[in-house]
């Protein structure tokens, strides 16, 4: 008989360990799913995780590309641990992000066309701004009313989705768009235009703010009293309480954050890679950075190999699905498999298996 | 710039290389096509994916058919054309309104491989071509039978985005739905989206339950057909952008909720597009097909539409498809009651395309 047994305390070994066995599980049961497809499982492994990176002929486009998908992922998954480890739950970074977007892109369309370099960072600044005060909705409702954060976040993106429609078809249309959905194009807005600081790198200004988040992050939880009372209060919310923690203050400061960094991450991505409001703007970023955050094991350094290595699995997933025409939703099981792994791994790390029959105590 | 011009290499490199085959006779035309939906959607996706299979079908082993599924319309849309103008495609056909943008940005940096946009307008480059079909003329049809057909009196329509191409079909729609009832109202329910599955069901659902007997949808999905067969035979719709014949009859025996359908059917042109790239003949273009060229089709009628209704409803085919009548002939009046079109008077192109305002009649504003 096989049963699990509780460890005194987590596994060290296994915290490192299951990523990758998760990574590795994903690997099998994704190949297994794509030989039953009857597509060549070998192959289809290595144009996700191999092409690419080293391509000839694509990676040169590709590796780039890996920056640009991964930066939003980073930015918000670094806000959301932070929550995350205090038990705060924000879900809805992907309202966050649109309105962050949507604020900054305003700022930034209102002065059309000024051409100031002051325009740009005023954007960032709108944008961080934006994303602060959607999450501080369920932050203020959290501490004054005790609503669920969870909840209140969550239906919050549909909100939001709603304003980002209104907005393309409204306020923000082009004015010289015949009346198409969609706001002026940022990238044809020198002043607003969040371009590539050194061409043919994908490295833009979100890229920047990513790597900043995760030092900043990283500094925070292992150096500063208050990355201390983030992991107190989520470990032991008693003790934290009689340690003096402001249970109000740290979620109005974890929400606030996750917010604020969304939010960023919606400004570069519309000032960005997307370039301009349009219905369809958010593709679920938001969503995925809780993967991202958990598959990095709520570590600053985790998460930005966990954004790096979702950003593979998209762009890989795109080559394969156009090389070997497997379907789309084939690589979105894939993706899933990886978060299913990984929590179902994540058991060892508390646990250890015993074989034989249970002792009596 | 760098990364322009290494694009601009590979480009060059990979079109030097297929020339270079071509010429011997060996190298296949690569035609690649990008999906918004899944193309098991049923509706506007499964569709244009039938057109990339009958060039397949009809060139065989000389063309080579690659297609992404379900890409979003932002961001990703011009990663996903890069990739697909590196791998080597001689022709992409970007299937859906919001590639517009993405398409034109990757069409200049590959000046050789040639892009066709369906429904959009920009053609920012030589290399980009627009297609579009005449749906309003299918919903013309649809719209006169949805006429004769209600008992309500209330009639639905499931749009996606305020765009010229949806309101033109709303317009037609409850024009010829008037025509044929006077007392017609119309019921217009904005998602938001062009394939979700679920939005589709719910919008269905909420007129259904304000009394609307007749639902027509712009959107891509089976769904709304699915929620008018739940009311057994009291509710009926219409195929959208695909035939969705298995709506024709329900698990019991009993008529379906579907009565006809409006059929996109892009296979001439894809057959046309692709040849006209292996002759080297592929001129940039703006092609606006309806009725007449066989791009818009209207499937079978079911029996539960009456004789005498289908009889009306061939005379408007045959009529549009002849060139003899125009779904937006005048005397029609917009919204606020100035006149648009005198009597007689048949709207231009132009108008059309740009279409922003809802005809006499239609109640509500179209979201701003």
């Amino acid at each position: 008989m096989v049963r699990l047994e509780k460890r005194p305390s987590p596994s060290k070994t296994w915290t490192y360990l299951t990523p990758i066995v998760a990574v590795v599980a994903t690997m099998i049961a994704g190949g297994l799913m794509f030989a039953a497809l009857g597509k060549d499982p070998v192959e289809a492994i290595r144009i996700i995780f191999w092409d690419p990176l080293f391509h000839e002929q694509f990676a040169s486009f590709s590796r780039p590309q890996l920056l640009v998908k991964a930066a939003p992922l980073i930015l918000i998954a670094i806000g959301l641990s932070l929550g995350f480890r205090a038990g705060i739950w924000n879900i809805g970074a992907e309202g966050q992000y649109i309105m962050g977007a949507i604020v900054g892109a305003g700022i930034g369309l209102a002065f059309y066309p000024l051409d100031s370099f002051l325009v740009f960072p005023l954007m960032v600044i709108s944008g961080a701004i934006g994303g602060f005060l959607w999450a501080m909705i369920p932050g203020l409702l959290r501490v004054y009313f005790r609503t669920n954060e969870i909840l209140v976040s969550l239906l919050l993106v549909y909100v939001a989705e709603f304003i980002l429609a209104s907005m393309s078809l409204g306020l923000l249309r082009n004015p010289e768009g015949a009346g198409f959905p969609g706001s002026r194009n940022l990238k044809s807005y020198p002043a607003g235009h969040n371009a590539e600081l050194i061409a043919g790198t994908g490295m833009h200004w979100g890229v920047v703010a990513a790597f900043i988040a995760v030092i900043f992050a990283y500094i925070l939880l292992a150096r500063h009293m208050l990355g201390f009372q983030i992991k107190l209060a989520g470990q032991a919310p008693r003790a934290a309480r009689f340690g003096g923690v402001n249970p109000d203050r740290l979620i109005l400061f974890c929400l606030g954050i996750s917010g604020a960094l969304a939010g960023l991450a919606g400004l570069f991505e519309v000032s960005g890679p997307s370039g301009q409001i349009s219905i369809d703007f958010n593709v679920g970023y938001g969503f995925t950075a809780i993967i991202v955050a958990f598959l990095g094991r709520l570590h600053p350094i985790g998460i930005l190999l966990a954004g790096l290595l979702m950003a593979l699995t998209y762009i890989g997933g795109e080559l394969a699905s156009l090389m070997l025409g497997i379907p789309a939703a084939a690589i979105q099981a894939f993706q899933g498999m990886l978060l299913f792994f990984l929590l179902a791994v994540d058991v060892l790390t508390n646990y250890r298996i015993r074989f034989g029959k249970a002792e009596v105590a | 710039m760098l990364r322009r011009t290494l694009l601009a290499t590979a480009a060059a490199a990979s079109m030097a290389l297929t020339g270079a085959a071509m010429a011997d006779g060996h190298e296949k035309t690569k035609a690649c096509f990008v999906y918004v939906g899944p193309i098991g959607d049923g509706g506007w996706t499964y569709q244009h994916h039938q057109g990339a299979l009958a060039v397949q079908e009809e060139f065989g082993d000389k063309v080579e058919i690659a297609y992404q599924e379900s890409v979003p319309e932002g961001a990703d849309a011009e990663r996903v054309l890069t990739q697909m103008a590196l791998s080597g495609c001689n022709i992409i056909f970007t299937t859906s309104f919001g590639y517009m943008d993405a398409t034109n940005a990757v069409a200049a940096k590959f000046p050789d491989i040639k892009f066709e946009h369906a429904t959009g307008y920009k053609r920012e480059h030589p290399n980009v071509s627009t297609y579009d079909a005449r749906f309003y003329e299918g919903r013309a049809v649809v719209g006169h039978i949805a006429g004769r057909m209600t008992k309500t009196n209330k009639i639905g329509y499931i749009a996606s985005f305020p765009i010229p191409e949806v309101i033109q079909g709303i317009n037609s729609y409850f024009h010829h739905a008037k025509k044929a009832n006077p007392d017609v109202e119309l019921v217009v329910t904005w998602v938001y989206t062009w394939f979700d599955p679920a939005k589709e069901a719910d919008a269905a659902r909420a007129m259904i339950d304000q009394g609307v007997d007749v639902i027509t949808a712009h959107t891509d999905s089976t769904a709304p057909l699915a929620e008018a067969a739940k009311e057994g035979g009291k509710v009926i719709g219409f195929g959208q952008a695909s035939d969705m014949a298995g709506f024709m009859t329900n698990d019991d025996g009993t008529p379906g909720p579907r009565v006809a359908s409006i059929i996109d059917n892009w296979n001439p042109y894809y057959i046309k597009r692709v040849k006209a790239v292996m002759d080297g003949t592929w001129e940039q273009g703006a092609s606006w097909a309806g009725m007449p060229e066989g791009e818009v089709v209207i499937g079978e009628m079911t029996d539960v539409i009456p004789a005498d209704v289908q009889a009306e409803v061939n005379e408007m085919i045959a009529a549009i498809t002849a060139g003899t009548y125009h779904p937006f002939t005048g005397p029609i009046n917009k919204q606020d009651g100035s006149a648009w079109l005198a009597d007689g008077e048949v709207a231009d192109d132009g108008t059309l395309a740009g279409m922003k305002f809802y005809i006499e009649g239609i109640t509500g504003d179209i979201p701003q």
